[in-house]
């Protein structure tokens, strides 16, 4: 059973649920069929959840009914505060960002913001960043820098806008102005990739001290279906690409990319967001305090081991 | 004692011969296949190679910046005789897995003498001791993976702990997909180590030569103190195809090409090839502490 057959199945275990409710009255012993049903549902949600391919997680990473990062902002933190503006040319809705507290300390926060409907995704352009966006980002980091405070990004996109005024306003050097500044924060930064993590869209709020990861998040150099027009001329062969490519939280952690994992429940991530919003929260606070301790210095050096480190050739 | 020494120098002697030998300036070898004549890309002219060669690979008849191989562009940038490549013993560790990925790498080292997309290396430009980068278009598109990322890298912290200046020629497809993640974050590294040479108080030229996009656009090579371009060189993020399916238009008439970035503000000044050796030398001079 692949997963879409498994979620069709739930769909409609959860329908006879409903008509059961309205049973009311008769002869029917509803509340052992009520478990029953229930009970189904979880074997077929277990096995389904049970044997995630990449694909499928490529698949839930996207899912529109994924909390989007105003969520989990809202959320985990206290008093958000949105600041919106690169001060150069507009505001960009597909970066949020902003002061709010945490746990009664003020830290900066910044994440891709894709919409829940067609409405807002059209205001938030899908969650793909023009210069503008990554802008914004950088201006938000400095000031985060300047009082001392956090960072804590939030990532989810499939990459930054391929757009013909995203490339007349520098969507390159936006990019790489960011991963170069990121790198010199003498604040902590954490990143945690909640949905997709797409290419250098994702990677220029990524430049952090830990990164982190959704259980079914996905991080990666580019689609799938990119990746595999690219190499094989033929999107269609995303399923095989998305094995091929090293893009869930499980591969990334093995390559060193990513330093945890955060685990999701079973079945529809926005029916259990909390769990999921608890552990962030947890981990948030030890990370922040055990990053808190270090020196400026330190926080720069172990940023740039980091990804100093990553994709080690050396010795033939 | 004596023998001691002896003993010594002759390991080392052995030792010597064991490392590779230090490459000289190849003479140049044109980026197209060895005739009597060349087609130009821009006027579709057939132009005497021999001509076009003396001409540092630009049309005489319509001024097209024909595409260079390393060593070529070394040849007529640095000082006789003054580079010294960086040769670290490099090479991909596949970390995907990609079947066929580390045979295709072996053939194009035969192919081209290259370690990998990039040569690396220390040079002196009019007098001027400065560390080089220069991209190869030849080696899979110039595309960045382990190697690539970690050559600029070592090159990057080389010059900053030595005080020295760094030019970097980048033609690039962008990251290489065949190494996945691990080329997405060559991106923060290598802007990492130019961060550091940047604090340092160092000079950073990046030259933009035909084409470079993606990854490379958005990591090191836009980070210059100084950014150049050649002609008409093909420069962004988005490629042009992966533009017009996303808008569903034609892209206008030299739309990302570097007369485009200059003035849009990315690129400091295009530069013809025949002037790229002073126009560096020139920077090279004004960023000394007594220009004379
Ligand atoms: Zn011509």
């Amino acid at each position: 059973m692949t997963l879409q057959e498994a979620e069709a199945k739930v769909r409609e275990l959860d329908d006879e649920l409903g008509k059961l409710t309205q049973l009311t009255g008769h002869d029917l012993d509803t509340e052992t069929i009520r478990m029953e049903l229930e009970k189904a549902k979880e074997r077929v949600l277990n096995m389904a959840y049970a044997n995630l391919t990449s694909y499928d997680r490529v698949y839930l990473a996207r899912k529109p009914t994924r909390p989007n990062v105003r969520e989990y902002i809202e959320n985990i933190f206290d008093h958000f505060f949105e600041q919106r503006g690169d001060r150069l040319y507009r505001n960009d809705e597909a970066i949020i960002g902003g002061i709010a507290a945490f746990n009664g300390t003020p830290v900066t926060v910044i994440g891709n913001l894709k919409g829940r409907n067609l409405e807002e995704n059209i205001k938030c352009n899908f969650g793909m960043a023009n210069p503008e966006g990554y802008r914004k980002a950088l201006r938000l980091m400095k000031q985060a820098e300047k009082f001392k405070r956090p960072i804590i990004t939030f990532i989810d996109t499939s990459g930054a806008y391929p757009g013909l005024e995203a490339e007349e306003h520098g969507q390159g050097d936006a990019i790489a102005r960011n991963l170069m500044e990121m790198s010199t924060l003498t604040v902590p930064v954490i990143a945690i990739v909640v949905g997709e993590g797409g290419s250098g869209g994702a990677l220029a709020l990524s430049v952090a001290n830990r990164v982190w990861m959704l259980e079914n998040a996905v991080y990666s150099i580019l689609s799938p279906e990119g990746f595999a027009t690219i190499l094989w001329k033929d999107a269609s062969r995303a399923k095989e690409a998305s094995e091929l490519m090293k893009l869930t939280a499980g591969d990334l952690l093995d390559l060193g990319v990513i330093d945890l994992i955060i685990q999701e429940p079973v079945g529809n991530l926005r029916e259990n967001a909390e769990m999921v919003y608890s552990q962030i929260r947890i981990n948030l606070a030890n990370e922040l305090a055990a990053l808190g301790k270090m020196s400026e210095r330190a926080l720069l050096e172990q940023r740039y081991k980091k990804f100093r480190s990553i994709g080690d050739c050396s010795g033939l | 004692m004596e023998d001691l020494f002896k003993e010594r120098k002759e390991k080392l002697n052995v030792l010597k011969s064991l490392l590779p030998k230090k490459e000289p300036a190849k003479p140049p070898q044109a980026n197209v296949p060895e005739g009597l004549y060349t087609k130009c890309p821009g006027c579709q002219g057939d132009i005497l190679t021999q001509q076009l060669k003396s001409n540092w690979y630009v049309c005489p008849e319509c001024g097209h910046h024909l595409r260079m191989t390393a060593w070529d562009r070394i040849q007529i940038l640095v000082d006789p005789d003054s580079f010294r490549e960086i040769r670290p013993k490099l090479r991909t560790k596949n970390a995907l897995g990609f079947p066929g990925y580390t045979q295709k790498i072996y053939h194009l080292e035969k192919a081209t003498g290259l370690n990998d997309a990039i040569l690396t290396g220390i040079a002196r430009v009019d007098g001027h001791r400065v560390v080089l980068g220069v991209m190869d278009c030849r080696f899979m598109m110039g595309s960045m993976g382990s190697v690539v990322g970690e050559k600029i890298t070592r090159a990057v912290e080389y010059a900053t702990r030595k005080g020295l200046p760094v030019i970097m020629f980048c033609t690039s497809g962008g990251a290489r997909m065949q190494e996945g993640i691990i080329s997405l974050m060559q991106m923060a590294k290598t802007s990492s180590a130019i961060a550091r040479h940047s604090a340092a108080g160092l000079l950073y030229i990046s030259y933009f030569t035909d084409p470079t996009t993606g990854g490379v656009t958005a990591s090191f090579a836009s980070l210059g103190d100084i950014v150049l371009a050649e002609p008409k060189a093909l420069i962004g993020f988005a490629g042009p195809r992966v533009i017009e399916q996303t808008i569903r238009q034609k892209l206008p008439e030299g739309f990302q090409q570097a007369e485009f970035q200059q003035d849009h503000g990315f690129v400091d000044q295009v530069v013809e090839r025949k002037d790229m050796r002073s126009t560096i030398a020139l920077l090279l001079k004004l960023h000394t502490k007594e220009v004379r």
